[in-house]
């Protein structure tokens, strides 16, 4: 669809954008960061400092920058998808040569008020290139091999690089994200067949090559892998993360111990427990409703993109919403998959939760992408 | 080009259908959430209550005992003692700085101790117990309870710590611990959980590094309970760890102390070593350091000392020095003559006092020339022109061959650090090492153990013993593990060296010691039944420059120390029943005959008589002078193990 037809329909301009915000999405997006607050604030043992407070700021920061996306047209994020995917790429080798080393793994780059992880920001764009590659592609040929290797390449180049920091949970999630996108956009059932039969054959592969000479992944990612199949065999060792969290949660119950009163997040049995592990405090505290609410909250997020989505006439802006929406399920459907001990233990924050910068940010830059999609679909005259 | 608009319709329709199937996908992982959640959370909550109230039993690993290191006799060299010390952790303290500085006022902290201490706590995660203070006396500890409520996250612990009571007597045998580094850990596969323990100290060097799996042991457990606040409040059950095991090395102490006490104000080392079992008796390097230092973290200034003496207390010098072997090496040279059959026992050689090859004049030590020798005097009076004249028959395959099966150029198999090879040089080493071809100049050089030959005290050791034994002995520094006795090198395969060319060999070190003419006979030892026999050798480290020559400087003495040559002596005795070898390298010594065959005499009179030997063993004219040195030697001993007790 291009310009011209969005000025023979009627799109929002100017002030009126503020009207035909998804206010909303909005209001959950603001709930679910709430409940962050509310557990980092109980984590702190009822202080804003040290967490509380500084991740209030970057919400508020997260949210302007989501109206700043927001209300510029969609059609310029397409236009400079394909430059902004390039910018990703670079970062990401740049932070190959140059980026900090925490966890051990090279992750960021100092900005000075932020630390900018390049692997968070590749997520977003990721979505943007695929959705503006599909905008363009003759809708014929989505099918075809050779189109179908190109979108696959865009994916697996940003993925390679991010594996090779080593960051296994976040290649996985562009990965997945990625395959979303190329879902969507119409690809044929074939294909994906194809890669799940190909991904067990790898998963197959990784757990017989250990301790060979070509040993796929780092001891410690086996050991993960271990503590995640048996974590009773180390409690203290590399099962102490799970076993901690599975009793936190679990010791929960139905209602919960009750606001600053989790006895595991207090004795700092639990690891991690402002960052990947923080849905842990919360269902110690809130139990399963607090639990499921938060759940909850996070179904109508995805509810709220599918139906924005579906009133929208531009590929592009279909595929950027519901590529968001997948991205932002992911994460919290492996962090929760995670803790629960249902999936390894492979580093992925709680979106809009857990304690950190990068992620927020960029989550919220997505969700500005959605409401620019909202904002500026054409409707007809009344 | 724009595809028509039915297209676009059905694009989006198409979109939205898989939307929906994704969405389903996605309400299915949410419906399998909520199921897990719902399983855990209610119907096995009570089951997960319950492993959070035993949550706060805690359990702790209980570092092993370290196993014990006893000499030959069973006294201890390295043992644990009692240590009170302080720890501090982060999180429970809150502002860290300010109740370490609360502490200082109640024990002894120095700024640097509080500087570290903070520095610890920084790097480490904040839950992780960090070591401000150790070996506190049992008031400062007492202080720091009583006093508990004003000092939140610091706890008095007690443990064991390292102490060496001999303190530098086994400083290069032994070793000794120090804490877990990041290089330490980065170096293993799968860390063992006890190395994390704060505190916990493994081998860093020597005996106490190379027998870490056997002297280390395996953790405890036990298990406590902490109150709401993480404060232990009793403890329930406790199961101990493996201790590690006793390792019994084969050196005396008596004789160690003897030998280091002996070598005291040189640059020197050395050895004493059975000639049956390879049982190292002595291995002494002196100067020595204090281990003990090394094990409570050693100061700045103190090792900046011992770096930059000039007679490097750090080095070991028995393992790990490399030698120009002189003289000593010219039995090597005798024994692959012999047995390439190019010289006979009775042939004569002349030595006018120097030779010339290709041009070269290669000077004998003694300047007017030997005369006629043969074999066994050329060994007694060192003839070098001799040993030069054989060499040059033999070529330097016929040397380096001997010298490897007689235990030079080799790393002997011993729990020690950075054991030195030695080098038996050959034709390709030079063409690749230094890019030059081989000349005969060399292989004359190699003939009285100069040039490109290096060996360490201990390889010269092992080349005495196996020439005293006819056997190939092996050195054996591990005499028992808790209580098992190691294999020993009591049945070592002959060296299939013919008895003549052996006995030949021998009587010429017998009579170097022994007769009138031999370059030892002054230090002799006239006690019929413990006889010497040896071989004195000077090597040179940097020949006397023409200028020199000019200027006068004519004697050893006139040079600057690390200018004179090495001093270096081996020996075996009784001479015609041998029970012990000895190798003494006094660096920069002068003389071997003068600076080191001494050494030697005393040391292995001591060993034979296991105690001060009595005077009558040496010449008379030497027993005055003998007997003043022996009091003093006594009077030394006693100070210096007063001494490292006094500092236990």
């Amino acid at each position: 669809m291009s310009y011209l037809e969005y000025a023979v329909q009627r799109v929002p301009t100017g002030a009126a954008k503020v009207l035909h915000v998804n206010w909303a999405l909005v209001l959950l997006l603001s709930a679910v960061a709430g409940v962050g607050f509310l557990m980092l604030y109980s984590i702190a043992g009822g202080q804003l400092a040290p967490w509380a407070d500084p991740q209030i700021k970057r919400f508020a920061l997260g949210l302007a920058m989501m109206f700043v996306v927001a209300f510029v047209p969609i059609w310029f994020w397409r236009n400079v998808a394909g430059l902004a995917y390039g910018l990703s790429l670079l970062l990401l080798v740049f932070v190959e040569f140059f980026g900090s080393v925490g966890m051990g793994a090279q992750r960021w780059i100092d900005l000075g008020i932020i630390r900018l992880q390049p692997s968070e920001l590749s997520k977003i764009t990721l979505v943007m290139v695929l959705a503006a590659y599909y905008d363009w592609l003759d809708i014929r040929k989505t099918s075809r091999p050779v189109w179908v290797v190109i979108a696959l390449l865009l994916i697996l180049l940003p993925t390679a690089l991010v594996l090779r920091q080593p960051d296994l949970g976040t290649a996985l999630l562009l990965l997945a994200g990625g395959g979303a996108v190329m879902f969507l956009a119409g690809v044929s059932w074939i294909y994906f067949a194809v890669v799940i039969g190909a991904g067990v054959g790898v998963v197959t592969a990784v757990m017989v090559s250990r301790g060979t000479d070509w040993q796929l992944l780092q001891n410690y990612q086996y050991r993960r892998i271990d503590a995640f199949l048996d974590p009773s065999i180390d409690p203290l060792g590399a099962g102490y993360h799970i076993s901690q969290s599975k009793i936190a949660l679990g010791s929960g119950g139905w209602s919960g111990r009750g606001f600053m009163q989790g006895t595991q997040s207090r004795l700092n049995f639990l690891p991690e427990k402002h960052t990947d592990f923080i849905f842990t405090t919360l269902a110690e505290e809130f139990g399963f409703l607090g639990g499921a609410s938060l759940l909850l909250l996070y179904a109508l997020i995805l509810i709220f993109c599918i139906v924005a989505a579906m009133k929208m006439k531009s590929r592009f802006s279909q595929l950027v919403t519901l590529g968001v929406a997948a991205n932002f399920f992911l994460f919290f459907a492996v962090n929760m998959a995670m803790v629960m001990g249902l999936a390894p233990v492979v580093g992925v924050p709680l979106p809009l939760v857990s304690y950190g910068g990068s992620a927020m940010l960029v989550l919220m830059i997505g969700f500005g992408l959605v409401q620019s999609a909202h904002i500026h679909r054409p409707r007809g005259r009344a | 080009m724009k595809p028509p608009r039915r297209d676009t319709e059905e694009s989006a329709r198409k979109i939205s259908r898989r939307a929906l199937i994704l969405g389903g996908v996605q309400a299915m992982a949410m419906g399998a959430l909520l199921f897990r959640m719902r399983q855990m959370q209610v119907e096995q909550a009570d089951q997960f209550r319950l492993l959070a109230d035993e949550n706060r039993i805690n359990i702790r690993l209980i570092p092993p005992i370290r196993g014990l290191i006893h000499d030959r006799q069973g006294q201890v060299i390295a043992g644990n003692e009692q240590n009170y010390r302080v720890v501090i952790v982060r999180e429970d303290a809150g502002d860290v700085e300010k109740v370490l500085r609360r502490l200082a006022l109640l024990i002894d902290l120095s700024e640097e101790d509080v500087a570290r201490a903070l520095r610890d706590t920084m790097r480490n995660r904040p839950f992780v117990p960090v070591t401000v203070a150790e070996r506190l006396p049992w008031n400062a500890v007492a202080k720091v309870a009583a006093n508990a409520p004003a000092l939140p996250g610091v706890t008095p612990e007690m443990g064991l710590s390292r102490h060496y009571p001999l303190g530098p007597e086994f400083a290069h045998v032994v070793g000794y611990v120090g804490p877990v580094s990041e290089a330490d850990l980065a170096a293993l596969e799968a860390p063992e959980p006890v190395l994390q323990i704060p505190g916990f100290q493994i081998g860093k060097i020597g005996v106490e590094r190379h027998l870490e799996g056997v002297l280390r042991g395996a953790a405890g457990s036990r298990r406590i309970e902490v109150n709401a606040v993480g404060r232990v409040m009793r403890e329930l059950d406790r199961q101990e760890g493996t201790p590690g095991r006793n390792v019994q090395l084969t050196v005396d102490h008596r004789l160690q102390s003897y030998v280091m006490a002996r070598l005291e104000g040189e640059s020197a080392s050395a050895i004493v070593m059975d000639v049956d079992s390879g049982d190292l008796l002595a291995i002494a390097s002196a100067p020595s350091f204090d281990p003990n230092l090394f094990v409570r973290g050693i100061s700045v200034p103190d090792y900046r000392a011992l770096t930059e003496n000039e007679f490097r207390p750090l080095a070991d010098k028995s393992a790990q020095g490399l030698y120009p072997p002189g003289s000593t090496f010219k039995m090597v040279v005798a024994l692959a003559a012999l047995e390439a059959g190019i010289v006979t026992p009775d042939e004569r050689i002349f030595c006018p006092g120097h030779m010339d090859v290709s041009g070269r004049r290669f000077h004998c030590w003694r300047r007017g020339g030997h005369g006629r020798v043969n074999m066994v005097s050329a060994i007694s009076e060192s003839c070098d022109v001799y040993f030069y004249e054989i060499a040059q028959r033999l070529g330097i395959e016929g040397i380096n061959d001997m010298s490897a099966r007689l235990g030079l150029g080799q790393r002997h198999d011993l729990p020690l650090s950075a054991i030195a090879a030695g080098l038996n040089p050959t034709r390709e080493w030079k063409q690749t090492r230094r890019g030059e071809p081989w000349l005969v100049g060399d292989t004359i050089n190699a003939a009285i153990g100069q040039g490109f030959v290096l060996s360490s005290p201990l390889q010269l050791a092992v080349m005495t013993a196996r020439l005293a034994s006819g056997r190939a002995v092996a050195p054996r520094l591990v005499r028992a593990i808790d209580g098992q006795e190691m294999p020993g090198a009591a049945d070592a395969p002959p060296l299939g060296l013919d008895q003549r060319w052996l006995n030949l060999v021998r009587r010429g070190m017998d009579e170097v010691s022994n007769h009138q003419r031999g370059t030892a006979y002054s230090t002799r030892i006239v006690e019929a039944s413990h006889r010497m026999a040896g071989k004195t050798g000077t090597s040179q480290v940097f020949s006397i420059t023409a200028e020199e020559r000019a200027a006068g400087v004519r004697s050893q003495e006139d040079l600057p120390w690390n200018r004179r040559n090495h001093a270096l002596f081996v020996g075996f005795a009784p001479a015609d029943a041998p029970r012990l070898a000895v190798s003494v390298v006094v660096e920069h010594g002068g003389g071997g005959s003068s600076a080191a065959a001494p050494v030697a005499r005393d040391i292995i009179l001591q060993a034979l008589h296991e105690g001060t030997p009595p005077l009558s063993a040496y010449p008379a004219p030497q027993r005055n002078r003998i007997e003043t040195m022996q009091r003093e030697l006594i009077e030394r001993i006693e100070r210096s193990t007063q001494g490292s007790r006094g500092r236990a």
